[in-house]
């Protein structure tokens, strides 16, 4: 009797932004809309030629004013839809999003983040995190937040995404960084797929129904309150059960360093020099921004000597951190700005500054 | 449902009007209720006739429309359609997303002068470039109604608004834009004209463009736009009648009636590109 045959690794080399998009066709993406802008224009070049191969809506708009508002025509017209920018196309991108959250419309929304403020640089940043887990745009609303870390981890988040989005009718972004963008990673190919976006609300034609109206205006006070009180509700449901994160060498971690995307990379390397040179410290890494791990966070802090925040910024996520921690330890920040990454050894620097100003701290393990 | 019958035979026994003697219903697609509109506003005219001749083509049932931020948000309340909100001047960049996902949706944008002239001038100019198949109706009344009488980039030369006290100079606030001329030279735009809702036989005039726009997006899947003047008595300080006459006298000077390109009819108007 034969055996099956042993199948060679099939993993294949891909491009983070190219993956990304690849990952959003996989999972049944029925429209991109986008604007040109280093460090993700492959991710739009791939679906201008993908998109349209397969009989998918492609549009490269005038500005990413005009693409993410294209975005909001084709998801209130019942399409799964994908939009990608870079930070300062983000912030153009922030009127609609606020509308979308208003209209409760579901989008991905991929910023591969570079250097800013202003025009910055086009080198990896992470100094969106304000602007995406704070609101983006005007206005009362919360819109979940995925950073990967990885670009097999970028590839099953954008499903995750158009999951989350349908399920809880909201926009979600993918927030991932120059390098995730640009670098190359082998992954397997094999992505995951999704039924089609089915509701019973989207906009057909009012055929045989009464007329649907997709709006975010609620003119009378008494309603507009009804309404966000309505969303408020979903943002709770949301917190209460899409945290998402990763903990790395903690059982015994008397410091845990918390970092996201490429930071974490870089952190889990210095982790790796500390534990070689006998010092207990671990790695929480949030998935979900927005929600935040705060609870995790906050019963780690009891029992460790201190948090090391890790990030490509001036220190932003570290806000979240302290909140969470409410002083329970101290936290200390290490960032690098403007394209700069921090080489491991830099916060392996920090770790042992850390350990030592902690040193006479209890610790329970 | 509201009738106005021909009740020269009142005398009739029978309470129902022969259907021959009905010279006015409500358009099925116009909802029976009193719009915000003020007085003397040329919104109201313009829903109906789009009701009508949405009606009159059987496109109520595929139309998806887009609502644009101004007094005419509130379209939704008024036409019985699938409706959408659009940001304030994007409602052609809805629009195109709409259609990109609907090939079979009939694609109305609706838009006022602020909307489509000043903040949207970047979707409206795109969305023509690219040809998309949307109809869209642009009511052009010369001013910001909905946020108190503003000067609007189609305001008068010398017309005052709360922002033009002294009325507008072109000096310092610029000149009236011709957004619907700039637009027909554009290969991808089907159709562009600027009808009026002065008197009745403009509104007869601007119901056969707003006719011809509609079957442009259906028959030739092209962009088709029908700018329409209009009132808006109490920005300009008047009243609704001192405003029809304004219309009818004064503003056709800088604003021309008539069709501008049909390129379905005519494929190269002297002052544009052969499509």
């Amino acid at each position: 009797m034969m055996t099956a045959p042993t199948l060679p690794d099939e993993r294949v080399l891909m491009k983070g932004n190219e993956a990304i998009a690849e990952a959003a066709i996989q999972a049944g993406c029925d429209a991109y809309f986008g604007y040109p802008i280093t460090p993700q224009a492959e991710l739009l070049e791939w679906m201008a030629r993908r998109m349209p191969e397969l009989g998918r809506a492609f549009v490269q708009a005038e500005s990413e004013l005009g693409a993410i508002t294209m975005a909001l025509g084709a998801s209130a017209a019942g399409a799964r839809v994908l939009a990608s920018s870079s930070s300062p196309g983000m912030s153009l991108m922030a009127e609609a999003m606020s509308y979308m959250a208003g209209s409760e419309l579901p989008v991905l929304v991929v910023n591969v983040m570079r250097g800013g403020p202003g025009l910055g640089s086009i080198g990896p940043a992470q100094s969106d995190y304000f602007q995406a887990t704070k609101g983006h745009g005007h206005g009362d609303y919360r819109v979940p937040v995925l950073a990967p870390s990885s670009i097999a981890e970028a590839i099953a988040l954008v499903a995750d995404g158009f999951d989350l989005a349908e399920r809880y009718r909201t926009p979600v972004i993918l927030l991932a960084d120059g390098i995730l963008g640009q670098a190359m990673e082998p992954v397997d190919p094999h992505f995951r797929s999704l039924p089609p976006r089915h509701d019973d609300w989207s906009l057909s034609g009012a055929d045989g129904r009464p007329p649907r109206v997709v709006r975010s205006l609620h003119l009378r006070p008494e309603d507009l309150e009804v309404h966000n009180d309505h969303l408020g509700a979903k943002y709770r449901e949301i917190a209460a059960h899409e945290v998402r994160w990763v903990g790395e060498r903690l059982d015994d971690a008397e410091i845990a360093v918390v970092a996201y995307g490429t930071a974490a990379r870089v952190a889990r390397t210095a982790i790796a020099r500390a534990r070689d040179a006998g010092l207990a410290v671990g790695l929480v890494r949030p998935i979900s921004l927005w929600p935040f791990p705060s609870a995790v966070l906050a019963r780690l802090a009891a029992r460790l000597r201190a948090l090391v925040v890790v990030e490509l910024s001036a220190g932003q996520m570290v806000e979240d951190v302290r909140l969470a921690v409410e002083g329970q330890a101290p936290v200390f920040f290490h960032g690098r700005t403007g394209g700069m990454v921090p080489a491991p050894d830099e916060v392996l620097g920090v770790i042992r500054r850390a350990w030592a100003i902690t040193a006479d701290r209890e610790v329970t393990p | 449902m509201t009738l106005i019958r021909d009740d020269r035979r009142a005398s009739r026994p029978s309470t129902e009007p022969a259907p021959e003697r009905l010279v006015y219903r409500r358009p099925d697609l116009l909802s029976d209720v009193s719009t915000h509109y003020c007085p003397g506003c040329g919104h109201g005219i313009v829903h109906r006739l789009l009701a009508e001749v949405l009606g009159d083509l059987g496109l109520g049932p595929r139309t998806i429309a887009v609502a644009p931020v101004g007094c005419a948000v509130f379209a939704y309340d008024y036409l019985r359609l699938d409706f959408v909100e659009a940001p304030h001047g994007r409602a052609p960049a809805v629009a195109t997303g709409v259609r990109r996902v609907r090939p079979d949706a009939f694609v109305l944008a609706y838009q006022g002068d602020g909307d489509l002239a000043a903040i949207g001038t970047a979707e409206i100019v795109h969305a023509a470039a690219r040809g998309e198949a949307i109809t869209v109706i642009f009511v052009n009344n010369g001013i910001y109604g909905m946020t108190g009488g503003q000067m609007a980039p189609t305001t008068l030369l010398g017309q005052r608004t709360t922002s033009t006290p002294g009325g507008r100079e072109a000096r310092t606030a610029g000149y009236p834009l011709p957004i619907t001329e700039m637009l027909a030279l554009l290969p991808g735009v089907g159709y562009a004209a600027r009808g009026s809702i002065a008197d009745p036989s403009s509104v007869g005039k601007t119901k056969a463009m707003i006719r011809r726009a509609c079957e442009i997006q259906v028959a030739e899947r092209a962009f088709a736009i029908v700018e329409v003047l209009s009132t808006c008595p109490i920005g300009w300080g008047m009243t609704p009648r001192e405003a029809a006459r304004h219309l009818v006298d004064d503003v056709p000077a800088t604003y021309p009636l008539g069709v501008i390109v049909d390129r379905f009819r005519d494929p190269a108007p002297a002052a544009s590109t052969p499509r």
